[in-house]
Formats: structure tokens, sequence, C-alpha cells
């Protein structure tokens, strides 16, 4: 059988299934389309938001990066993992308490103000907006190198499939699916790893494998790793970070942002009380770990597994000839994903560090430059034909890479849908709309948000990766503070709120535009985005523009408590709102007033 | 009503020591041990590399988890406790 069939019969049967549970689980009440009905197992609702919260990003191109960066990109993996301590201690018990639908719903009637809850709509759809438009090209990559298709057309189809069950379905449909989803993308995850650990250290567990012996060199493999990309003019794998204060702004950034990040918030809302909110949290970590352990273990095997196949006599001996590269190589390269160019004629491909320090070690070599550029996103799509595994686990990677971004823009789709349908129509624009109106009015929303996404998705501003910063730059700066003051302070009034949220929101986006341009218009950029043009560059100790959402907050939270205290203190029935917040008893089901 | 508000206080006050403490451990081991205390961690060997690098890919991921469970734990216990659990 072809590898095309077998990747077909392998995505098809997943789209098939993910059909077949929309059909199963039609939502018929606005409460079942917002938050499932409110009864979903915490254990199962863990693993929705796992599925919800690993995208493109954590499946595709986590472990590539964390294999060109090595221990300097460890800040992913704390940084996506560690906001479910924030949102386990500091938001989903209480906001499950609270039991509304939707974010901007609580910061609405916590701050008691239309303007407050028209600000956290806003922050919701730029953060949500922006961060699906990845999930949509994602899609369409996938698509285009497995099914062989033109990536607007993959774009098309993952739009009509996401279409069909997340309209039909709202987040009752989307629940389900996302536990098959997580299914899939963790094992087509984990079973390539699995094989490259057993071939490299003789360990059947990767994260264990990651920490033992190379067997073939009879080194750590890591120790291996090291010595490996350092005779090739490389920083050590293991190499400690100079500016760290940059690497606990960037992780501090990406935990709030995923606390803040509107459409995992939502997830907690549909369990049946707040004890399982609390469970649920762990449950999600333990499910988005199995993932996030892997990837280390994957990213320095196939770093190793990559130098090794160019250089199969070791970095020292000569490297492969271009004319005997392996099939994936070539394959890849039609993609333009891999580029060779011979810059020294000798059909030898070379890799290595160009940089001054190691010139002199590349001209006695007779090396005129690094000819091979492997983009990182092929990383894990690739794994398994660069460990020669059989045709069926790249049928498995492609359902399993096509899963995690499905499942993710669905999430954020219904985020914006309910922001739309609940808070500006129901909430702002026309209160007295009925029931059936209002479930009408959300299916169209999330139709025409789909229709938007593929187009930007098709049509990208060709700042697709700088925007996820954005996205999470907002969640940090202006969602997460607003909701942890809003249950932790009785003081924080409705004054004090909209300005933290507005500055916080102002001083990430404009930090951001400063460095990669004026709402991302190439050639816009006032500096030049090097750590010497950096707030503190001139230290050593720059803030990049990506690690601002952190500093963001800190202003949000200083802005909000001292306008606060200049201002008439909440009304006593805001504050016994708070009051209940805190206190699980009487929880009931999310409902609507 | 009196002794209601003081029980419902002194929950809210066992709540936050726990959250502190737990931020406290969420805290070393990412920023301390992952990262700036990482220099002093050096000498301790593991696996090629050193204890601080295990805690930036793997130690403090696993510390989280416990972390939640611990926290989801005891919370759920003080809820019955101090009367304030769902019914």
């Amino acid at each position: 059988m072809s590898q095309f069939a077998i990747n077909l019969i392998f995505v098809g049967g997943s789209f098939a299934l993910y059909i077949a549970i929309a059909i199963w689980a039609r939502a018929g009440t606005t409460k079942e389309f917002y938050v499932a009905g409110g009864g979903v197992n915490p254990v199962m609702n863990g693993m929705a938001t796992a599925a919800d919260w690993m995208s493109a990003a954590s499946f595709i191109s986590m472990a590539g990066l964390i294999a060109a960066g090595g221990y300097a990109n460890s800040t992913f993996l704390m940084g996506w993992t560690g906001g479910y301590v924030l949102l386990a201690m500091l938001l989903a018990p209480y906001l499950r308490k609270f039991g509304k639908f939707t974010v901007p719903d609580f910061i609405g009637d916590r701050f008691y103000s239309t303007g407050a809850r028209l600000v956290a709509v806003a922050c919701l759809i730029i953060a949500s907006v922006t961060y699906v438009i990845g999930q949509m090209t994602g899609a369409g990559v996938a698509f285009s190198r497995f099914l062989e298709v033109s990536s607007d057309m993959g774009l098309i189809i993952a739009a009509v499939i996401v279409f069909l069950y997340a309209v039909m379905g709202g987040m009752k449909g989307i629940t389900y699916t996302q536990v098959a989803q997580y299914v899939v993308l963790i094992i087509a995850y984990t079973i390539p790893a699995v094989f490259i650990s057993l071939q490299l250290t003789d360990t059947f567990l990767p994260p264990i494998g990651l920490f033992s012996e190379h067997t073939e060199s009879g080194m750590p493999l890591l120790a291996k790793l090291d010595q490996v990309v350092s005779e090739l003019g490389f920083r050590d794998y293991t190499a400690d970070v100079d500016n760290k204060l940059n690497m606990v702004l960037f992780t501090l950034s990406l935990m709030i942002g995923t606390a803040g990040l509107p459409h995992v918030i939502i997830r907690f809302f549909t369990v049946p009380k707040v004890a399982d909110a609390r469970w649920s949290a762990g449950w999600a970590l333990v499910f988005i770990a199995l993932l996030y352990l892997t990837a280390p273990a994957v990213a320095s095997m196939a770093r190793l597994n990559l130098m090794n196949t160019i250089y199969p006599a070791g970095p020292t001996a000569d490297s492969i000839q271009y004319a005997e590269r392996p099939d994936w190589m070539k394959t890849w390269e039609t993609t333009g994903l891999i580029q060779f160019t011979d810059k020294n004629n000798d059909g030898r491909i070379q890799v290595y560090n160009d940089t001054p320090a190691f010139a002199a070690t590349a001209s006695e070599r007779g090396w005129n430059g690094n000819e091979l550029v492997v983009n990182n996103d092929i990383l894990v799509l690739a794994n398994p034909e660069i460990a020669n595994l059989p045709g069926w686990v790249i049928g498995l990677i492609a359902a399993g890479g096509l899963a995690a971004a499905l499942s993710t823009a669905a999430g954020l789709l219904l985020a914006i849908s309910s922001a739309i349908s609940h808070d500006l129509i129901k909430g702002s624009i026309k209160p007295d709309i009925s029931e059936k109106g209002e479930l009408m009015a959300a299916r169209i929303s999330m139709g025409v948000a789909i229709v938007v996404a593929t187009w930007l998705g098709m049509n990208p501003p060709g700042f697709a990766a700088q925007t996820v910063a954005l996205a999470f730059g907002i969640a940090a700066a202006s969602i997460f503070p607003a909701l942890m003051m809003g249950i932790f302070s009785k003081r924080v009034n409705n004054k004090g709120a909209i300005a933290g949220m507005l500055a916080g929101l102002i001083s990430t986006c404009v930090y951001i535009f400063l460095y990669l341009g004026w709402f991302f218009i190439p050639g816009t950029a006032t500096f030049e985005n090097i750590p010497q043009n950096w707030l503190f560059g001139g230290t050593g100790f720059g803030i990049s523009p990506l690690s601002f959402g952190a500093v963001g907050a800190m202003i949000n939270f200083a802005v909000a408590f001292t306008v606060s205290a200049l201002t008439a203190p909440p009304p006593v029935r805001i504050q016994e709102l708070v009051e209940s917040v805190r206190f699980p008893r009487g929880a009931g089901k999310a409902t609507d007033h | 009503m009196a002794d209601h508000k003081s029980n419902a206080q002194a929950y809210w006050q066992a709540n936050l020591r726990l959250i502190i403490i737990s931020l406290a451990i969420w805290a070393l081991v990412s920023y301390g041990f992952g990262i700036l205390l990482r220099p002093w961690l050096a000498g301790i060997a593991v696996g090629g590399t050193d204890l601080g690098f295990w805690f930036a890919q793997q130690g403090s991921i696993l510390t989280f988890i416990v972390l939640i469970f611990f926290y989801a734990w005891r919370m759920n216990k003080l809820d019955k406790e101090f009367g304030v659990d769902e019914e």
C-alpha cells in the first residue's frame, strides 16, 4: 500500500470519528453550547483541556525549538506547564463557583461595568483570533504534506471539519471530540519517541532515555550530544544562559499567559463542582505532561540522529555525499523546509555553526559555509522517517498533528463565539434575546469566526509566529491580573480594573510593536529587534518583546491598585459577590443568570 | 452569625497559606533550581548533565503535578472541615 493511502486511512478514519461524535453530542440549549451542560467528568475534562491547550505549536514546533536551543529553550517546557498551577490555585475553582458561561461575564459582573466587560471581550477576541491563525496554517501545512493537496485546499478541508462539529455540538461536541483528539495525538507523539529511545539508549521510556547512556558510544546521551555539537562550533546543548532575567520573565510570561487564555479557562466551567475544577486542573497537567516529558527527549535524540545522519563517521570525519542522502531528506526538500546548497562544491553536505569563532576550523577543513538549512518544524513530522519507522507510524503522525491543530482551533472558536453571542449581543446590545435566538447567534458567530480564521490562514499577515507572542502577552498583561484581583481583592473597583487592563494591554502591545513592527506591518519597527536595543539591553539583561507580558501584568496590578485606592470602594453587593466565589458551598451548575 | 463569619475567615486564611506555600515551591523548582540557582547545583551530576538541567526539563513539571494534586486534596478536605463544601 502506498504511503499516501496509509495517510488517507489514518486521517480519514480520525475525521470520521470526530464527525460521529459530533452527531451523537449535539447541543440543544445555550448551556450545552457554552459549557457542555456543566456535567463533564473531571478526568475527561482534564483530557479535553490537554487537547485544547496543546496546539500545533506544542505538537509540531516545540521539540524542534528545544532541539535547536537546548537548555535555553527549557522556558517553553516550564512556562507552558507551570501556568496550570496558577489556574488550579488562583482562578479555576473560584470562577467555577461564580458559575457563568464566559470570562468577560465574570469581569463585567465583578467590576459592575459594561466598559470592563467590553475591554475583556476585546482582549479575548484579539488574543484568540491571533492564536487561531497559527492553528489553521498549521493544519494547512500538515494536509499539504501528507495528503498531497495544496495548503489552501488543506485549510478549507480543515475548516469544513471544524465547522461541522463545532457549530453543531458547541462545547458539548468539542469536549468529546477533544477527548478523542487527545488520544490520537498522544499515541502519535509517543510511539515514534519510544522507538527512537530504544534505538539510541535501549531504554523504553523516552524521558528516562534522555538521561541514560548512549548505547553506541557508551557515554551519557547528553554528554555525547554536547560533544558532537561543540565539535561543529555550536553552543553546548546543555550550556547555561547568561541573560537569566530575560529567561525568568519569558517563563513567567508563558505561565501567566497560559493561565489567562480564555479558551483554557472556560473548560473549567464544564465540570459539575468546585472540587472537580481543582482535580481537573491536575488531570489536565498529567495528560499534558505525557507529551511535555517526551518532547525534550525527542528534541535531543532527533538532534543527535540528524548529526549522525550527516556525519556517519563522527563530526571530525567526512560528511555524507549529497547523492547518498536518505529518502526523507529528498521528500522534505520538495516542501522547501530543507534546503541544500553545495557552497564548496565537494558533493558533500556540511552542517556547522558558521560563526567567526569557528571560521579557522572551517577553512582548515575546506568548508565554505553551512550548507543545509533545516526548518525546526519538520523535526517531529520527519522523526519516524529519520528513524526508519514503518509507514503506519507516519500516517499516525499526520493524524496526530491535525488532531492537535483542530482541537485547539475548535476551543478558540468557541471562546470567540461565546464572547460575541453571550457578552456582546446578550450582555450589551440586546439583553432580551430569547434562548433560541442566543443559540442561533452563537452558531452564526462561530461560522463567521471560522470563515475569518480560514481567510487569515490563507492570507497570513506574514507575522504568524510573532502573533503568538501577542496572544500570550495580552492574556498575561490584561486578562490574568483582572481575574486574579477580582477574586483576591475586595478593594479593586471598576475604575481600577479598567485602567489596569488598559495599561497592561497598551504597554505590552506598544513594547511588542516597537521591536516587531507597528501592528506587525513589516518595516515599521522603531528599533531593530536585537538584544542590545531591548529595555536594559545595555546591561546584558535586556527584556525581549516576547518576555514583556510579565512586565505588563505588573503594570496592570500597580495601576489597578493605585486607581482603586484613590476612588470609592466597590458597593457592598460586589464585596458579597467576591465573598461568595471564595466559598464552594452552593455552587450548583453553571447558569445563565 | 458571628461564629459563621470567623469560620469563613479562618477558611480563607487557610487557603491563602496553602497557596503561598505551594507557589513558593512552584517558584523554587522552576525559577530557582531550573534557572537562577543552576550554577550552584552544577556539581550535582544527573545523566550526563547537572541537576539544574533536569529541573528545567523534567523536575519542575513533575513537581507541578504533585503540587496541584496536593492542593486539590488539602482544599477539598478543608472544605469539609469548615463546612463550606458542596452538598
